[in-house]
């Protein structure tokens, strides 16, 4: 029995196992990668070894000193186990690849960081499409840039950091499509206390934003509509924007359209969540440390609602605070002590928020694809077929699953999962919070049966 | 798709197969890469609606990476880090069930 | 919508719906009350068998003649509900249980049954070269098969309301209040009267009766299902066994559906259940161990409905023995799904002739009582 399992060791897991460790709690960290980092300090470690992480912005090495501090803790750190089932009881399963072990923690924090937004466009499942994050993994992981003719479509923070990440090495990126809505200035008007408080990192973003501008081949702004074209791959695109198509050549297409809390497993413990209209998406519902309606459930990072790696540091403190208040195992007087800093510092990270939330909102053909868009990648289910469920009498993702199959596949929900909700929303003529979400069920990531049944010969908690 | 950048600290590569065929790919990449590298047309064709596919997310959320590695059917590539001599196949639609 | 009806049914799941369908054509006009929707719980996501084989005697009449209406399901709704007549085929995994088969068919032949039948390792062995090898025989029913729950749910529901059947869905049932010879029946949406009703209410009969004063026996159920990634067709028939619990079948879109009874929890009042996945270990242990190649399939989810049986496992259809004007048509987890076309007939044929001549003598309530019983199919008290 430990403690407090903590499920990522991204930003929010680590700082939540170095908070609980320094509070003297007995700590188990359960992360899926090799290393370290999350996504946002992806193979740091290794890149740094490789030498390449100069060109990734003082921000991605700063992951370095956050790491050595976790893995010098004290914390037990299970590096490659997915885990695939979390009970209520407080009891994990995780898998190496080869077999289950199961935890059991008084506390569980999870950490399990944000997705990206599904982009439904068409052609978005041609091979040679993929995310900005996914060329941002390669990039982190290998040092490789983009090739000839690889275009990115889109908008967001992670999009210009990365194409000026890109441009900052020495890679060439084809064309940046900019689908920001327009309406910048209004926006700011509306927003000016967010840019004011967070004029740091907006003049962050806008450093970025000016290098990408500067380097890329072709830049278009405005862009309302974008596809991808080809047979077995992409070979080329087409946009739209002031009142016309335009098309290129293209031999790959990167998508960013923000990200999304990674929200499969609090919904599989049956959290309460709530739909935020400023995020447009669905977060679990907590208190000020991350707590969850479910008593030994606390949340802590980006997966408990978008605010950036320096945010989730914050909250993976005060989730440590708040379970180790849980446990008894804090003084009144220290609990607020460390609860007041920690907050004062977390508002401070997510200043810019409000002001980012707007800027970047998806756009309405994203929430409700044509209808020959795929909206179900596994399934292949397109947003018509998704319709027409709606017509039939279906009022939510899980009706709309049994009718068509939408969500049945090894992904199970998190690629088409927000688009469901938001396609049958418009549809039906309901809000998303009405509509939810998809039920979500064990195992969270494929398992072998050899694998499970192994569980009933053995079963040991560790 | 992706390559060496021109300047800079350039990766060691090693040697994987993909299919077969010997891939050279940096150190650090997933299995994912290597099978994407290898084959600009597609790493797998759904099993739903029999179309090309290839790695879409890289982070272990889309599920389109999956590979048989070292003799390991329906792996998630994009979590499998490669080392010298990987062995990667692709698979064609539904997986095999191999023989009893 | 109308505020007063024939007959109200409390409860849109398969049972329900079809005798629902089964009162509009015979002239009742039926108001359906549905909390949810249609097929939340049970209906939705149960292992979708279509099986005479192995049951209890006191259903397999029922159980045989309803496959007549399996048979010929296109006429009866107008959807084939994926009905696929594959076989099932209950296995033997040793010498001791195959006795027991042996001993199940001489029974059923002595009863003056002939859809089981004995079959031996060569003809197991040809039908299902998947399975173990030791695996000795096995009891089949050859036109047995499997079907698409939800889609035979809500085919039924379509043909109801076609046949001018109203279902309301969000409207849970709140209160039944009988004066003289109706029922007052409080919803959510407002009161609906009706001189009957039947409780077709899942595992929230028990409520809904205690709602009208009535008292029934009733245990809650969470059967867990796994599903498989999609594989190449490897099997047809539909494959239980005999010393433990399993339910394996391949579906038309190449997943494996595993199932058999390992029980997760549901929660009545939250409408939520959980999956345990150490009892489905289990599951998946006994699905490994008779067919080994499965060992490195990957599951893709698992999931337990809300489900509910009384004492011996067998379903109550009938009258309430306390009150009057009232039916009751529940209790079918682990064998209700192809009992469904027919016991709509046989509430339908209570309700309009007061009798049936189908064969559910020993399913009504009073079995449970300790008072002596009336007919059990007479209906008490006039329509």
């Amino acid at each position: 029995m430990h403690d407090l399992v903590i499920i990522g060791a991204g930003p929010a897991g680590m700082a939540a196992a170095m908070e609980a460790r320094s509070l003297g709690l007995d700590v188990v960290v359960l992360d899926e990668q090799a290393q370290p980092g999350g996504q946002i300090y992806r193979a740091v470690e290794t890149a740094q070894q490789r030498g390449g992480t100069l060109e990734l912005g003082q921000d991605y090495r700063a992951g370095l000193e956050l790491i050595a501090a976790f893995r010098a803790c004290g914390a037990r750190y299970l590096p490659g186990h997915q885990v695939w089932q979390v009970e209520r009881d407080g009891a994990v399963y995780a898998s190496d690849g080869r077999q289950t072990r199961m935890f059991q923690g008084r506390r569980i924090l999870i950490c399990v960081g944000a997705v990206e937004r599904p982009v439904p466009i068409p052609g978005w499942t041609l091979p040679g499409v993929m995310s900005v994050g996914a060329a941002q993994i390669i990039q982190k992981t290998t040092g490789y840039q983009p090739g000839e003719g690889i275009w990115i479509g889109g908008s967001g923070p992670l999009a210009f950091y990365y194409a000026a990440t890109v441009i900052s090495a020495g890679g060439r990126i084809a064309g940046f499509l900019d689908t920001t809505p327009s309406g910048t200035l209004s926006v700011a008007r509306a927003k000016w206390r967010s840019l004011a408080s967070g004029w740091r990192d907006a003049l962050k973003g806008l450093g970025y934003i000016a290098r990408m501008r500067r380097g890329v081949d072709r830049y278009v702004k405005g862009v309302e509509r974008i596809e991808a074209l080809g047979q077995d791959r992409i070979e080329a695109i087409r946009w739209h924007v002031g009142g016309r198509w335009h098309e290129s050549p293209a031999r790959g297409l990167l998508l960013h359209e923000g990200v999304i809390p990674h929200t499969h497993m609090t919904v599989s413990l049956g959290c309460a969540h709530h739909w935020d209209e400023q995020q447009q998406c669905f977060r679990p519902t907590t208190d000020a440390c991350g707590q969850t309606d479910q008593d030994t459930i606390l949340v802590a990072g980006d997966c408990a609602g978008i605010a950036g790696a320096q945010a989730a540091q914050c909250r993976g403190r005060l989730a440590a605070q708040g379970a180790a208040r849980a446990l008894g195992r804090i003084e009144q007087a220290e609990f607020d002590k460390r609860f007041a800093t920690t907050r004062a510092a977390l508002q401070g990270h997510e200043a810019l928020r409000p002001f980012l939330d707007a800027m970047y909102r998806p756009s309405a053909h994203l929430q409700a694809p044509d209808d020959d868009v795929l909206v179900c990648r596994c399934e292949g289910i397109s947003a018509r077929m998704i319709r027409d469920a709606v017509e039939i009498g279906a009022r939510g993702p899980n009706q709309a699953k049994a009718y068509t199959r939408c969500g049945m596949g090894p992904c199970q929900g998190r690629m088409c999962g927000l688009t469901v909700t938001t396609t049958i929303a418009q549809a039906a003529g309901i809000s998303p919070q009405t509509v939810g979400g998809f039920r979500i069920r064990p195992p969270l990531k494929p398992l072998s049966l050899g694998e499970l049944a192994s569980l009933a010969r053995t079963g040991q908690a560790e | 798709m992706f390559v060496q950048p021109p300047k800079g600290v350039r990766s060691r590569l090693i040697a994987v197969t993909v299919d077969g065929e010997e891939v050279l790919i940096p150190e650090g990449s997933s299995a994912a890469l290597a099978a994407m590298q290898a084959s600009p047309t597609g790493t797998r064709r759904s099993p739903a609606t029999g179309q090309a596919r290839a790695p879409y997310c890289m982070m272990g959320a889309c599920f389109e990476c999956l590979l048989e590695i070292d003799g390991v059917p329906s792996l998630q590539g994009c979590l499998i880090v490669v080392r010298p001599g990987m062995t990667i196949c692709r698979p064609q639609g539904a997986r095999e069930i191999p023989d009893a | 919508m109308s505020n007063s009806a024939d007959v109200v049914v409390v409860g849109a799941g398969l049972h329900g719906c079809s005798a629902a369908l089964q009162l509009a054509l015979r002239g009742q006009k039926t108001v359906v009350l549905e909390r949810r929707h249609i097929g939340r719980h049970s209906s939705g996501i149960n292992a979708g068998g279509v099986r005479t084989l192995g049951r209890d005697f006191a259903e397999v009449e029922l159980s045989v003649r309803g496959m007549r209406l399996w048979h010929g399901i296109r006429d009866l709704v107008g959807d084939d509900c994926g009905f696929a007549a594959c076989g099932q085929i209950k296995v033997a995994e040793s010498q001791e249980e195959l006795a027991q088969l042996e001993a199940r068919a001489a029974e059923s032949f002595a009863r003056g049954f002939t859809h089981e039948r004995l079959i031996g390792r060569d003809e197991l062995r040809r039908r299902v070269p998947a399975l173990a090898p030791h695996c000795v025989g096995g009891l089949t029913v050859d036109d047995d098969g499997a079907a698409d729950p939800y889609r035979t749910a809500i085919a039924f529901a379509r043909r109801a309301v076609a046949r001018g059947v109203e279902i309301r869905e969000d409207s849970a049932v709140l209160g039944l209040d009988r004066k003289g010879e109706r029922w007052r029946v409080d919803t959510s949406n407002g009161p609906v009267y009706a001189p009957i009703v039947v409780n077709a209410a899942g595992a929230w009969a028990a409520k809904v009766a205690a709602m009208a004063g009535d008292t029934v026996p009733l245990r809650t159920r969470a059967s867990m299902m796994i599903v498989t990634e999609r594989l190449p067709r490897f099997v047809d028939p539909v494959i239980g066994a005999t010393g433990r619990p399993l339910s394996f079948k391949q579906t038309t879109a190449g997943t494996v559906l595993i199932g058999g009874g390992q029980q997760g929890r549901a929660d009545l009042d939250t409408e939520q259940s959980f999956v345990e996945v150490q009892r489905l270990a289990r599951s998946a242990l006994t699905a490994v161990e008779l067919f080994p190649v499965m060992s490195h399939v990957r599951m893709v989810r698992s999931w337990c409905g809300i489900e509910a049986e009384t004492p011996d496992r067998l379903p109550v259809i009938g009258p309430s023995r306390k009150r009057q004007g009232l039916l009751h048509l529940f209790g079918f987890s682990g064998h209700g799904f192809q009992l469904g076309p027919i016991c709509g007939v046989a509430i339908a044929d209570l309700i309009t002739q007061g009798k049936t001549a189908l064969p559910i003598r020993d399913l009504g309530i009073e079995r449970f009582a300790s008072l002596p019983s009336l007919d059990p199919c007479a209906l008490a008290g006039p329509l």
